[in-house]
């Protein structure tokens, strides 16, 4: 597989603590990949160095074979687009106004959206099946609404790499898996790179190719849900009594929570 | 049945679509800029010029003391509408860039940060240079420091937040409110009604060659403003939004930050700080255009002029009878029980 998104030794501190380090992790072009962690691990920071909204303190992140630390952030906007865990918006703008919005890198100051602009919007807007409420008020929706009209707008950037930051987060059950549903087909017919960080543990199992999982600053296991989220690695990393087991109905794995091992990790 | 009008207006756009309510808006505006421009024009004593009078004055030759008195109001209408468009576009700006209803110039200290470099300009004359280039200059020096120290405060702890945004621009305008009072307070008489003109604002004073500096300035600052509209809607998701999307967030806000002040200085250096018009303009056009900045800019910038100039013109009549009224207390009693008005009645779809 085709690596697209390069990770190499990233480092990043904040205030003098160190909040990861030594991460090294290489995506292949259309693979899903979860980041998972407890809260307050540092992986949001991550995928934020993933983009360059941080600039990390040491290693590089290179995407398609190109150090973004060389690229401006309208060449980054153009190959990475983010769906971000907090998504109130306060300003009446329409669904469409919103997904145009991810035309942005693309565009001059003064133009307006050319044709293909507005091919990749419809085309993103009908994938997402947000045409629907095309003319309504973002800060009308419900937070499902809100994240799908997010995610059209981060297609509508066509990227190679899809970041998304705890995108089951403040969502109905049921929305949860139309959302990564959504996503992981995106993922398969457009070939986009999808990262997800979350510590969804059911979530990441069923729906990402590869799990990353996140312990004490560093990358602790990586690989296939069934190799990397062993009962040991989750109560280190976790503190909890669990295992993947393959599920009957589907016969992919799915994870069994027993319950916590109790204050101090025993 | 007063009320109900404005409602049903209102209530009959959300019925067309934004671009044709644009459509709408600008040919209402083109209209309104006609009538302003007459009315403005028109004021003569305690009566009115006909319109065909007012032509003749401006175009027919004519050279008596109608067309005297005409082209000195020719003066006030072009200011004001040089003057109107830059506090409206730089309201919308804020507004923006601060996600914040309340951010304008005038709440977040600026024009009384331009008032103090004024009233300092007008009681220490500086030697050598004239007042006529001291005045602008202090007020544009003073307008950035007082916008640079409310930036900084409301940045204290992180984030720029919203709260302390308001709380640190209220904090500052009254501080430097009192200085401006005290300077008033201990100023010799002859210096004292230059200082009160300027803090109350009026389009009086202003002569032509001072325009060739303002007009400029306001220009060329409201176009440089525009080049940043679309990157301006990114950053109204919030910053991280903006980032994500490509937009150089601290660059953009720290650009059009001294830009909007550079422009807000030119405007209120000779004419005075005039207040409502940044923060009730562009909040009328989001309401009935929807937030996207490529209509509100421009929009607002002929809605500000347009709304000056009837400011200008009520103040005039008013003046005529009752000795004076000055455009500042015009603007804030036209434009506080608008504002309240649309607070009321249409907060959530603003978005706030």
């Amino acid at each position: 597989m085709v690596s697209v998104l390069d990770i190499d030794s990233l480092k990043f501190s904040y205030a003098g603590h160190d909040v990861f380090e030594d991460i090294s992790l290489s995506v292949g072009r259309g693979e899903v990949i979860g980041i998972l962690g407890p809260n307050g691990c540092g992986k949001t920071t991550l995928l934020k160095n993933l983009n360059r909204n941080l600039k990390p303190h040491g290693g590089c992140v290179m995407v398609e074979s190109d150090d973004i630390a060389d690229m401006t952030k309208k060449e980054i906007a153009q190959k990475v687009a983010v769906v971000p865990q907090t998504n109130e918006i306060r300003f009446a703008f329409t669904a469409r106004e919103i997904v145009a919005m991810g035309r942005l890198p693309f565009q001059e100051s003064f133009r307006g959206e050319s044709s293909d602009d507005l091919r990749i919007i419809d085309d993103a807007m009908v994938r997402t099946d947000v045409m629907k409420f095309a003319d309504r008020h973002i800060n009308t929706m419900s937070g499902g609404e809100r994240q799908r009209v997010i995610i059209a707008r981060a297609i509508a950037q066509t990227p190679q790499i899809l970041l998304m930051d705890e995108p089951t987060l403040h969502l109905d059950i049921s929305m949860q898996f139309e959302v990564l549903d959504l996503v992981h087909r995106l993922a398969k017919e457009k070939s986009i790179t999808v990262v997800i960080v979350s510590h969804d543990l059911p979530m990441v199992v069923r729906y990402c190719d590869r799990v990353v999982l996140m312990h004490d600053k560093r990358i602790y296991a990586m690989g296939k849900p069934r190799d990397v989220l062993t009962p040991e690695n989750m109560r280190v990393v976790f503190n909890i009594d669990a295992e993947l087991e393959d599920d009957p109905r589907t016969g992919n794995p799915t994870v069994r929570l027993y319950g916590s091992c109790g204050i101090g990790g025993q | 049945m007063r009320a109900v009008w404005p409602s049903l207006f209102i209530g009959g756009c959300a019925l067309l679509s934004r671009k044709s309510k644009v459509l709408l808006s600008v040919i209402v505006l083109a209209l309104l800029l006609v009538v302003s421009v007459y009315l403005d024009l028109s004021v003569y004593g305690h009566s009115m010029l006909s319109p065909s009078e007012v032509w003749n004055a401006l175009f027919g030759g004519d050279t008596g003391g109608v067309s005297y008195i005409v082209n000195r109001s020719l003066r006030r209408v072009v200011i004001g509408l040089f003057v109107g468009a830059a506090l409206a576009v730089s309201g919308a700006v804020m507004q923006a860039i601060f996600r914040n209803p309340l951010a304008s110039p005038y709440l977040l200290g600026l024009s009384s940060g331009a008032s103090l470099g004024a009233a300092i300009a007008i009681l220490f004359s500086v030697p050598f240079i004239p007042l006529g280039l001291a005045q602008p200059v202090l007020a544009f020096i003073f307008c950035l420091l007082t916008m640079f120290i409310v930036y900084t405060i409301s940045k204290i702890g992180g984030d720029v937040r919203t709260e302390t945004l308001i709380l640190a621009g209220v904090a500052i305008s009254s501080l430097i409110s009192a200085i401006v009072s005290f300077l008033t307070y201990i100023a010799p008489s002859e210096k004292m009604g230059d200082i009160v003109f300027w803090t109350m604002g009026s389009l009086s004073k202003i002569e032509w060659n001072e325009m060739i500096f303002v007009v400029p300035v306001i220009v060329i600052g409201i176009a440089l403003m525009m080049t940043q509209m679309k990157n301006l809607n990114a950053m109204m998701l919030g910053d991280a939004h903006a980032m994500d999307l490509g937009v150089d967030v601290r660059r953009v806000r720290l650009f059009l930050l001294v830009v909007s002040s550079l422009v807000i200085a030119a405007a209120v250096a000779f004419v005075g700080a005039i207040g409502f018009v940044g923060l009730v303009i562009p909040h009328i056009f989001r309401l009935l255009l929807g937030p996207d900045n490529r209509y509100i800019m421009p929009i607002s910038a002929f809605g500000g002029g347009v709304f000056i100039l009837l400011c200008d013109f009520i103040s005039r009549l008013f003046a005529s009878y009752a000795g004076v009224l000055p455009i500042g207390v015009v603007t804030s009693i036209i434009g506080a029980p608008f504002f309240i008005y649309l607070l009321c009645r249409k907060r959530s779809e603003v978005g706030w």
